[in-house]
């Protein structure tokens, strides 16, 4: 090291530093690069889709009507499996962080890390072995008593392969996500409030009201919105379960699609103005995600300044 | 007169008002019984038995506390119900999926050749022969193994370069920079983009630049690495804003450059944590389904160069032998292999996972000296 002069070591060290700096500014271009690229490749590929003559679209009918159906049953699907999954992700948060016991609860927390990166495929094959079969009699009983409602309509699907069944198997996929970040907030919840409220002779469940789920609010609300994220954007759990048809109200018969697994379904094998109609639903689909962290976003920094927890 | 007093043993007043200890265990031990019961008259089945008991438990114990105890201990019993329930009735779903997959999987895995055979010139007649002669299952996974590994493989390599130099950007050059708040708030949103339009937007940009159908190994790799650089992106930025400002400080008092300071110091301080992280995304991309799907299509031979033609990977193989069985009439063998697959990508997630966390213990800084 002696030997190298000072002001030649200066100049290398110098190279290295703009090498460096550099290298680091242009991954980082390189990122905004793509998702710039994933918006323009997916825009001009679906642009002879949505230019097209409508008779030429599949169900020649013209590119929205055709997307129409796809993006309410996208809805509907996501819809049921958060109503089914928060409730019960929320539950299971709380009772890893504050009621298992301590040495119980870093096991279950790790069990439920290792569920949440089970693949969909898996889910789905699940979904449509299992869950499709042994749930059918129920979607009977439904359409027998609860048939007066538009949601329970018979006659029930007899292999069970309806949305219903995509949107149940959604909210055991989502159900790990959003349990794994909740846990993460509620364990964040500062001892100092906890142990305030049960000093004040708050029981367990009023500690949890008045110093957890307060302080716990925007991280929920995030998690869920994530969930709600993986939930639209899912196709293998729906393209595997779903014997997919029309637009109809009622979850228990079969019909209904997604946009992802319409993709799915169809693009291996489409060619020519299919290709760029799917694209085109890819699109769509990208917009109504981006959407919901739009909103997930703002309302997590809306409720961060006026929480008064931190 | 004097009269010898028997002790009468009485309840402290601070426990007045409170149910015994034995409470919930009186109360299960009744729910269960009736549960039984009610059960016998309508038929009775183990799922509708727990059930029944869970409510009649729930609603007892509620019940009685707020008889002895009042409104308020009695809304935190039932909360606690509620929780314990909600937690009991998450674990049946998930416990089912281990298990279908494990009885189902290991048949198909048990299976000899089922690792090191593939799917070339398997046909639907062979399987008829396997279900309706009792002849040995053919066809195997090896070239879905070789695919995922490849895919995966050149993911990473494209991941983790971008990934980490722009966390490097992030903390510690980006100084809240406009450029450094456009990363960072592009990097959220990419963590939101859908797998299948990760899957078309690679399939869309190598249609235009190469031309149309172009369908490889690297088309999925470049799908899967832009699902899996935010998530370096993430997890290295973590890791590197936890190195204390102290370390670097202390080299450039020494006259240490910034990009060595970076390379020598700051990286191998956080080297644990971000080499877990890198292996958390690796499992998180390697059981993708949808980008493969649109990006490599599905080949049933082996195909090791993932720069032409189609490639078969794991996910892609569970969901086209469950979806287009290879013999439609006889769609069990076809099930079985893609079981067997199942079992084997659940199997490579988890020793990911735990790799994750004996890298992030083997590797951490060592604290003191």
């Amino acid at each position: 090291m002696t030997t190298t002069s000072l002001t030649s070591s200066r100049s290398a060290g110098r190279a290295g530093d703009k090498v460096f700096s550099a290298a680091t500014v242009a991954a980082g271009c390189l990122i905004l690069a793509v998702l710039f690229g994933v918006a323009l490749f997916l825009v001009v590929q679906s642009l002879p889709a949505l230019t097209a003559s409508p008779d030429k679209i599949q169900g020649g009918e013209g590119f929205f009507t055709y997307i129409w159906p796809l993006v309410i049953g996208t809805l509907i699907a996501a819809v049921i499996a958060l109503v089914i999954a928060t409730p019960l992700a929320i539950g299971v948060a709380l009772f890893i962080s504050h009621y298992a016991p301590r040495n119980l609860a870093s096991g279950l927390g790790y069990v439920v890390d290792l569920l949440a990166a089970i693949p969909s495929v898996v889910y789905g094959a699940w979904g449509v072995a299992f869950l499709a079969k042994e749930i059918s009699p129920a979607y009977e009983w439904l359409a027998k008593n609860m048939g007066w409602l538009p949601i329970f309509q018979g006659p029930a699907s007899a292999t069970g392969k309806t949305i219903l069944t995509a949107g149940i198997v959604l909210a055991v996929m989502i159900l790990p996500i959003i349990t794994s970040l909740s846990r993460e907030i509620f364990l964040q919840t500062p001892k100092l409030h906890e142990e305030a409220a049960l000093a004040l002779g708050a029981t367990r469940w009023e500690m949890i009201r008045t110093a957890v789920l307060p302080f716990g609010r925007p991280g929920i609300v995030s998690a869920v919105m994530l969930g709600l994220g993986r939930a639209l954007g899912e196709t293998m759990a729906v393209a595997l379960v779903l014997s997919s048809g029309a637009l109809t109200a009622s979850l228990i018969q079969s019909g209904n699609q997604t946009i992802a697994a319409e993709i799915a379904l169809n693009f291996p094998e489409a060619s020519g103005l299919k290709v760029n109609t799917l694209i085109a639903a890819g699109l769509v689909l990208f917009v109504i995600t981006l959407c919901v962290n739009m909103i997930a976003r703002w309302i997590i920094t809306r409720h961060k300044e006026f929480s008064g927890a931190n | 007169m004097t009269s010898t007093l028997t002790p009468v043993r009485k309840r402290s007043a601070l426990t007045k008002g409170q149910l015994p200890k034995a409470a919930p265990y009186i109360v299960l031990a009744v729910a269960v019984i009736l549960g039984a019961a009610i059960l016998a008259l309508i038929g009775f089945n183990a799922f509708g038995w727990g059930i029944v008991s869970a409510i009649i438990f729930a609603a007892g114990l509620v019940g009685w506390s707020l008889i002895v105890e009042g409104s308020r201990k009695a809304t935190d019993k039932l909360a606690t119900c509620l929780i314990v329930g909600s937690f009991l009735v998450a674990l049946l779903p998930l416990v089912s999926v281990i298990w279908t997959v494990l009885v189902n999987g290991l048949p198909g895995l048990l299976d000899p050749g089922f690792l090191t055979t593939s799917m070339n010139g398997v046909t639907g007649a062979f399987d008829n022969k396997t279900v309706e002669e009792g002849a040995p299952l053919l066809g195997g996974i090896y070239h879905a193994i070789v695919g995922t590994l490849l895919i995966t493989v050149l993911a990473t390599l494209i991941s983790v370069p971008v990934g980490l130099l722009t966390a490097i950007y992030l903390v510690e050059y980006g100084e809240d920079r406009a450029l450094a708040r456009a990363i960072t708030f592009f990097v959220d949103v990419m963590t939101g983009i859908p797998s299948i339009v990760a899957g078309l937007f690679a399939a869309a940009a190598f249609f235009a630049i190469v031309g149309p159908g172009t369908k490889t190994g690297a088309v999925a790799a470049v799908a899967l690495s832009v699902l899996m650089i935010p998530v370096v992106v993430r997890s290295s930025e973590e890791m590197l804003k936890i190195v204390p400002n102290e370390l670097r400080e202390a080299a450039y008092a020494l006259g240490v450059r910034k990009w060595r300071t970076i390379l020598k110091v700051v990286l191998p301080t956080a080297i644990s944590g971000i080499a877990s992280g890198i292996t958390l995304a690796i499992a998180r991309v390697i059981g993708e389904t949808a980008p493969i799907l649109v990006t490599a299509g599905f080949a049933t031979t082996i195909n090791t160069n993932v720069f032409s033609g189609w490639m078969a990977s794991l996910p892609t193989f569970i969901y086209t032998q469950i979806l287009n069985p290879t013999s439609p009439s006889n769609p069990d063998p076809s099930s079985q292999r893609a079981w067997g697959a199942a079992l084997v990508l659940i199997i490579l997630v988890m020793l990911l996972n735990l790799g994750a966390r004996l890298i992030a213990r083997m590797f951490a800084p060592k604290a003191g000296r």
